[in-house]
This record gives C-alpha cells, structure tokens and sequence, in this order.
C-alpha cells in the first residue's frame, strides 16, 4: 500500500508543480468540487452553492463527479487532478468513504486542505474537516414525530424501513438508527441496521434510493405485513415509490410516510400529504461554506472547526410538516420549499 | 467401435421392447445410456424446457419455504409486475444476443424515452399520444443508431453498447437535470403516461397492464422469429453470419432491423416503466442493462447467438423475479439475494454449455 502511494506521490509529483507554478503566479485561489454523481440534484445544489460562492470570493472552482454512486476510480482520479492542478481546497463527497482515504491523505500531503461535505470519511479525521447534515438527528427528528403523530398507538405500530443499499453506508445507518430511536425504539448496536428485535419492526428491504427501488421494497414488506402503518424511507425517491405501491394496494388511509431530504419534490409531497413529514437538509449551505472555509484557509492558513459535541461542522436540519406535534420543532411545507433543493 | 456389428440384433430387440412402454424414449435408440445422458438428449433436443423446469422446481421449492405468503395467487402475479419492465427489456436484448451481439443500451434507451416522453407531456404540454409516439420513435432510432455502427461501420456490438449506453445515459441528465416527474404531475397533465400501471384483478390476482403487455410482446416476437421469414434469418445469422449471407440473405439489412425493433421495444419499455414506477424517474433502472441480459442467460438463450427460444428470457425474467421474493419472504438478508442470482446465472451457463456439448 506504501509503496503504491510513493509511487502515485511520484508520478504526479512533477506534474503538480508544473500546473502549481502559473496557478501561483495569478495568485489565484483553486478549489475542487467532487461529488458523487451529478445525477442526484442534491450534488447538483451543492454545486450550485459552490458555483456562486466561488464567483463571490474570486475562487477558481473546479468540478468532478462521478458517473454513479459508487463510482471510486472517477474520484481518485479527481482528487489527482487536483494536486497536479495546485489548488488550495478540494471539497468532497466521497463514493467509499474508506477507500478515498489514502489519495486524500496524498492531497493534505500537499498541502491541500479537504473537507468532507454530507458523507464523513472513515475515520472522520481523515478529511481535516466534514461539513454535513446530522443524520443521526435527521432521522430522530422524524421518529418523534411519528410516534408524537400516533399517540398511545405507538405502541402497536408496524413499521417498515426501506433502506438505502445493502452495503449500509453510513448515511443509511444514521438515518435509520436516528429514526428508531427517535421512534423510542431501543436500537441495540448504533452501527448496525436490523439487530433490533422489537416487535413493531415489520422488516427491512433496500431501495437504491430511487422511485422503483421504493415500490419493490415496499411491495415485499407489504406482503409480509399487510398491516405496516408506519413507513421510514431513506429518501424522497423513495418515498414516491412506496406510495405509489400503497394506492395499488389501497392502503393509502391510516398509513404514515417519513423520509429524509427536503428536495422540491419531496416537500411538494409534504404539501400534498403523501410525505408525512421530511427532515430537509442543506446542501447549498454545506458547499458555500466549504468554499469559504478554502477561501480563508488559503489567507491565512486557519482551518474550520467543527460543532461543539459533534466530530463535524452541522450545516442544520429542519423538520418540514403540515401536522405539526407538540414538542419537535418544525416548519410548513410553505416555508420548506423557498428553502428546497432541486 | 469393435462392437458394432454386434449391435443391429442387438438393437432390434431393444426397440421391440420399447414399442411397447414409452415411444419418445426410444427415440433415442441404440447406445446404451445412463440417466444423465438422456437428460442430456432431451435438453439438448428441448432447451427451452430448462427455464420451464427451474421455474416450476422454484415456485414449488420457495412455496414450501416462505410459506402461504408466498405462494398466494396475489404474490404470484406481484412477481409478475416486479418484472415486468426487466421482462420486456430482456426480449428486446434476446432479439440482440440470438445475432450473436449484446446490447448494453437497452435500459439507457428506456429510461431516456422516458424521460423524453414525460418532459414533451407534462413539461412542455404536448398532447400525450403524441409524446409517447415520439417516445417510441426515438426508441426505434437509438436501436437503428446502434445498428448501424454494428453493420456500416463494422464494430463489434459491444463496444457500439457501451459507447451509446453512456451517451443515452448523459442525455438523460441533460434532458431531465436529474430531477424525477412526481406522479402527481402526471395524473394532472398526462394520465396516459401511467396506462400500464393500471391494473385489474382475477380472484386473488392482480394483473397490471404492463405485466400482460410483457406477455404480448413476447408472444409477437415468438411470431415472427418462429413462423416468419425474418426470423429464420435471424437464427441464421446469429449461427453463422457468413452462412447466411453466403446463401443469400441480406445480413446488414436485417441486423439493422433487429437493432430498431430493439429500440422499439425498448420504447415501449419506457412507457411501461413510467406505469410501473408512478413517476418519471432519470434515477431508476441504473442496472437495467445487465439484469436484462442475465434474464435472457437464465432463460437459455445462448450468447453465441443463433440458438434458444425468446420464450426463455420470458422465463429467465420471471425465475429472477421468484428468487427475489421467495428470498425476501423467507426473510433472507438482500445481499444473499444478489448472491443467489450470481450463481444462478453462472449455473444457467453452465447447462447451456453442457447441452452444447452435443452437438459440438
């Protein structure tokens, strides 16, 4: 592994103070974007936010994606591209937040500083800061209010968790966990979705986060329990697709739907009833502040820090809701969609 | 070899007997067999019947482990539906893999016409007949556009698949700036985008019209590879493509044809999956392409082309489609069901080949 990083250190050595050099000279500042996917409109807010604040600050914005979620090789061949380029600040939301370490410990080698925005690296500290939603919290926050929703009938809830990936990335795990929890179920290992044994839990299925991996999740746990009333989704996507499963099944009556997000859609959802309630995060927020974060670093060296408590920077989560319940806080779906992504 | 000359009394006799119990086993008269290789003799005679047995083996095997749930006429017919837009993709691939070629576009096409047809209908207010005509048309025309790189410019078909495979997926982007069309937008502007998510029931079954519309278009194809000239060319090409043309088919002008039907099919597809999925949704079917090909390997049809029967992948579909919710109801963890279908499909191979040896 060592001797691959030398060897990558090696090779792009020389090109990086080839490209350093009349980068330096304009004394301009660089800074890379790399997302996931330029598919998801989330990454495609986020790049909005960077586009604009760059613009702002005078900073030369860089932008890489991935083809799909998963897509390593197409990130590390990014990040490569930005040492050689020289810029001073690579913000990035990582495929595999395991594999991506050593290429961005290359980066900060370089003296570039990088920050992890939405999806923290394993170990966290591998990115020198993580701007991101609380996902944990995110999903507490709709837990609460379910259980809030349903009253004394919480006890005899039946719920249905439709999941991300069966590779469980972190984000998937937070979410889910946060919402147990938040449900005021005991969630046994934090780290691990389906080890809960309570009873409520109808099942769990995976979605891929979009609208047909939705309908089939939700089509199978459905025909494990057709009495599920309680319905967790990983994203609005989702969401879509396991409501469009539940009117063919003409269970639409009686049946909650929380998800995670605040993309327009899913708030015009919220709107619409067919969304519960969403946890809307932020992506705007996160990539402004990265490019400001690279813009002050680059002037004075000074890196972020992050949230008291917490091991990352909290860009905020709020709840968006037409019911709201007494004690967790919340807005309208009004006020959820001048705030929408997408 | 030495024994020969033995063999004709020898064979008398042993017909003689078998006039008198089971004809089609006699068929296969003369050498002495064990079990296996007869097996091997009817397959090889019957390929398609081996999609037709795993899937009844499978029906019966997940009915006793996942139970009532499973086994209800309701579950039975939500397979269907499951998969349904896999189902109708893998008969567009098999028309491709039966010319000895694979197509790694067919789920880029579907989910670009899509897209397509659902900003014309409900982004632009184009009336929807029109839009999902468009829709198939340029379904017909990105199969034409792979033909013809396979045939004019000679390249192999799967590169040309995977070149336009990732051209058709950044046009989708592009077309719908990666965001979905929520079903409600379409049941205000265009409802008939949905047509085939419209279902209607048999006792306790429940049919969507994508589902029949699945079965049709196999039974079509069945027609016309099976009881047309057109056909026949096909298989003759895909078995040997010099043959063919050396005994006077026009081989180019054919291929071509299959790679539009293809895209045809793949059109219909679209329209299919916007019923299925509620809305237009850029981000589904990322794995259409694939899952598509490994129906028609499930449902025998060979790789090399030329040989297999367009019902297998109908089959292969449905196969797929059992595993997963047998599986699931029997409350196996996901990630055994993608390993299930890996060794699934590695065995289908397997038995073709096996059966191949015959002949070979």
């Amino acid at each position: 592994m060592k001797t691959t990083i030398k060897l990558a250190l090696a090779a792009t050595a020389p090109l990086a103070i080839m490209m350093a050099a009349p980068a330096a000279a304009q004394e301009e500042v660089g800074a890379c974007l790399i997302t996931k996917t330029d598919i998801n409109p989330f990454f495609v807010k986020m790049k909005e936010g960077a586009t604009a604040k760059a613009e702002e600050l005078g900073v030369k914005l860089s932008t890489f994606a991935g083809k799909i979620d998963g897509d390593h090789e197409t990130q590390v061949q990014a990040i490569e591209s930005c040492i050689a380029s020289g810029a001073k600040g690579i913000l990035l939301t990582a495929s595999d937040t395991k594999a991506i370490v050593p290429v961005v410990q290359q980066a900060r080698d370089a003296g570039i500083l990088v920050i992890a925005l939405d999806t923290p690296l394993e170990p966290i500290d591998a990115a020198d800061a993580t701007f991101a939603t609380d996902n944990f919290k995110a999903g507490e926050l709709i837990g609460q209010w379910a259980a809030a929703t349903l009253g004394a009938e919480a006890e005899n809830a039946k719920i249905a968790l439709l999941d991300l990936a069966p590779s469980a990335p972190s984000v998937d795990v937070l979410r889910d966990q946060g919402f147990l929890s938040g449900f005021g179920i005991d969630i046994k290992d934090e780290n691990l979705i389906g080890d809960e044994d309570d009873a409520r839990i109808v099942g769990h299925d995976v979605t891929d986060g979009n609208e047909e991996g939705g309908r089939t999740a939700m089509e199978n746990l459905l025909q494990q329990d057709p009495d599920i009333n309680v319905v967790y989704t990983i994203n609005e996507p989702a969401a879509a697709g396991a409501y469009e499963t539940l009117k063919s099944f003409g269970k639409t009556d009686g049946v909650l739907i929380v998800s995670v997000d605040g993309g327009c859609p899913g708030v015009q959802n919220v709107s619409e009833g067919i969304i519960g309630a969403t946890s809307q995060q932020y992506p705007l927020d996160m990539a402004a502040l990265g490019i400001e974060a690279i813009a002050k670093f680059a002037e004075s060296g000074e890196k972020p820090a992050p949230t008291e408590g917490l091991d990352f920077f909290d860009t905020g989560v709020t709840l968006i809701t037409d019911q709201p319940v007494d004690g967790v806080e919340s807005i309208g779906s009004a006020e959820g969609l001048d705030k929408c992504w997408g | 070899m030495t024994d020969t000359s033995a063999l004709p009394p020898r064979r008398q006799e042993f017909e003689a007997s078998l006039d008198k119990s089971d004809r089609a086993v006699a068929a296969f008269e003369g050498h002495e067999k064990n079990v296996i290789d007869r097996l091997q003799h009817v397959l090889h005679a019957n390929p398609t019947m081996v999609p037709f047995i795993v899937l009844a083996l499978s029906i019966i095997a997940f009915g006793f482990i996942a139970g009532a749930n499973f086994f209800s006429a309701f579950n039975l017919s939500l397979i269907m539906q499951q998969v349904s837009i896999i189902g109708i993709l893998a008969a567009a691939q098999s028309l491709i893999i039966l010319t000895a070629g694979i197509d790694l576009s067919v789920g880029a096409i579907m989910v670009l016409m899509s897209v397509v047809a659902g900003n014309l209908a409900v982004g632009l207010g184009v009336p929807a007949p029109l839009a999902i005509g468009i829709g198939m048309v340029g379904g017909a025309a990105a199969g034409a556009l792979n033909g013809l790189f396979v045939t004019r410019f000679k390249l192999p078909p799967f590169i040309v698949t995977l070149g336009t495979w990732n051209i058709f997926f950044a046009l989708t982007l592009w077309l719908s700036g990666a965001q979905s069309i929520r079903s409600q937008d379409i049941d205000a502007a265009a409802p008939l985008l949905k047509f085939f998510g419209q279902s209607f029931r048999i006792g306790g079954a429940q049919f969507t019209y994508g589902s029949i519309l699945m079965v049709l278009i196999f039974v079509v194809l069945w027609y016309m590879l099976n009881r047309t000239a057109w056909g026949r060319h096909v298989y003759a090409i895909g078995d040997d493509k010099e043959a063919a043309e050396l005994s006077g088919i026009r081989t180019n002008r054919t291929l071509l044809s299959v790679y539009a039907l293809a895209g045809l099919v793949c059109g219909l597809a679209a329209w299919a999956s916007i019923g299925r999925v509620g809305s237009v949704s850029p981000q589904s079917f990322q794995e259409a392409n694939l899952q598509s090909i490994t129906a028609v390997v499930i449902g025998g049809i060979s790789l090399f082309g030329g040989r297999g029967s367009i019902m297998g992948p109908l089959v292969g579909a449905l196969i797929v489609g059992v595993f997963n919710s047998g599986l699931r109801l029997a409350g196996v963890d996901v990630l055994w069901q993608v390993f299930a279908i890996g060794w699934l499909t590695i065995v289908a191979v397997a038995i073709d080949q096996w059966i191949r040896k015959l002949s070979s």
